[in-house]
């Protein structure tokens, strides 16, 4: 298979061929590629892609994985409607 | 790790960015960048991604019109090979209130006084931009058809290929842990990786500057307050322009990719936290339903926080300062140093080798603090 036809994020749209040409410009961190690529920042919050994403930054650069970070873990764990955020703020005032 | 550079620029956010840049294109190459984190990990990487022209202060106005008309040619003039995704798409200002429909007349007038286009308009009218407004309560608006979206990481990632080109040094991961100043004199920046001797350090740290004055015996008369916001799934385009109320406490935008955005500026005690927080999404989601009732169907994804870097009057501290030769700020945007990081960058590099700045920069000096009435105060902040 191509690398241009493996998706890595699924939110973002990004290849492993959009990887490799990130990496080669400099782009050696998850936190650096989520700000140029959004990897990490659709629906999912990098549930699918931080994991591979990190292996693929161990391999190309030669670094131990846990030399590799990958995303910080901020709320939500799963999207939810303002709507019921709203709702459910209004039932406790 | 460089020992000696011209210039070291504290931090690597937007501002840091275009002051290399500027600096850069003016001849002055030497220079060495210190980020501690990544670059635009702070209050430029989590910031509202708008930019607006729509301000109370004369100062602010102008600069922000600047700014702008950078921003409209900035990927050729920065040569860039990526997206900025600059969109003018317009900022909505919503009024609930007589006296703010008043001060909105008055910024109508100043803005209109110095080019910016900005109507001032009839809920009817404001819901005629944005069929989804909710006008009840709502007295008038202002609209500024040329306002809009920028992306901050492309946009500080532009400056920073640009720099990079002119020999910018950019040092990542690397915390500056003291300025060493003699004689009044800046002498030296010490870091966790080394100590670059120079005769010029700008502090450019966002949330963070106070500290670095501090560090040179400057004392800088801001604080840092966290902000929160948040973002949504990304859905098909249904929202233009940016839409914010002071008095209901809200921006919010859809971002070209389709996802909402949205913040408020809660009061908080100073401090560097950037936590998230319950309280937030509770009045959040309350106000954003009540102004805009649509959005109560879409997804909350992620939310984040970030630090204002506040100033007395709001209005940015660009200067130099009598205390201590050698040490330049360009700091207490308020909130707004994303959007006018072009002029900073501009006016700074001026300041620094001694030209005649674009605009008179007495009320962007540290100076103005110093025990005088203060000129302007700005109250068109979020």
């Amino acid at each position: 298979m191509k690398n241009e036809d493996i998706v890595i994020c699924r939110c973002s749209d990004v290849t492993l061929a959009d990887l490799y040409e990130l990496f080669e410009q400099g782009y050696d961190n998850f936190e650096e590629l989520k700000r140029i690529a959004r990897v990490g920042m659709g629906p999912c919050q990098g549930n699918t892609c931080a994991k591979m994403i990190q292996w693929e930054i161990a391999k190309y650069f030669d670094r131990p994985l846990e030399a590799c970070a990958i995303k910080n873990i901020r709320p939500f764990t799963m999207g939810v409607k303002l709507q019921a955020i709203k709702e459910a703020a209004e039932d406790e005032d | 790790m460089r020992t000696r550079a011209d210039y070291v620029i504290v931090g690597g956010g937007i501002s840091g960015a275009a002051i290399a840049y500027n600096l850069a294109k003016k001849g002055e190459t030497d220079i060495v960048v210190i980020e501690k984190s990544y670059m635009t990990a702070g209050a430029t990487g989590r910031c509202g991604a708008g930019v607006r022209q729509q301000w109370g202060t004369k100062m602010n106005c102008t600069i922000a019109k600047m700014a702008i008309e950078f921003f409209e040619n900035a990927e050729e003039i920065l040569d860039y090979d990526g997206d900025i995704e600059f969109k003018q798409r317009g900022y909505l200002v919503v009024a609930s209130n007589k006296d703010e429909d008043e001060q909105f007349a008055k910024n109508v007038a100043l803005q209109n006084s110095l080019g910016i286009p900005t109507k001032h308009l009839t809920p009817k009218q404001a819901q005629d931009i944005v069929p989804h407004l909710n006008t009840e309560n709502m007295t008038s608006a202002t609209f500024c058809a040329t306002d809009g979206h920028l992306n901050p990481f492309t946009m500080t990632d532009a400056y920073y290929k640009a720099a990079r080109r002119l020999g910018v040094k950019i040092h990542t991961g690397t915390s500056v842990e003291d300025i060493v100043v003699e004689n009044g004199r800046v002498q030296a920046v010490v870091t966790d990786k080394g100590t670059i001797k120079t005769d010029v350090v700008i502090n450019a740290a966002g949330g963070y500057a106070k500290q670095i004055g501090d560090m040179a015996g400057v004392d800088i008369p801001v604080f840092s307050q966290n902000r929160e916001i948040l973002v949504t799934e990304p859905v098909e385009p249904f929202q233009n322009p940016m839409v914010i109320s002071f008095s209901k406490n809200i921006y919010c935008q859809q971002v070209p990719h389709g996802a909402f955005i949205m913040g408020r500026g809660d009061d908080r005690e100073p401090g560097l936290s950037t936590e998230s927080t319950w309280r937030f999404l509770d009045e959040m989601a309350k106000t954003a339903v009540g102004l805009l009732p649509p959005l109560g169907e879409l997804r909350v994804i992620r939310q984040w926080g970030g630090l204002y870097n506040m100033s007395p009057d709001r209005q940015p501290i660009i200067s130099g300062t009598d205390e201590v030769q050698g040490f330049y700020m360009a700091c207490g945007f308020s909130g707004h140093g994303f959007m006018f990081a072009p002029m900073t960058g501009l006016l700074l590099s001026e300041l620094i080798l001694g030209e005649e700045t674009t605009v008179p920069m007495d009320e962007l000096a540290l100076s103005r603090f110093d025990g005088k009435d203060l000129e302007a105060y700005e109250t068109s902040v979020v």
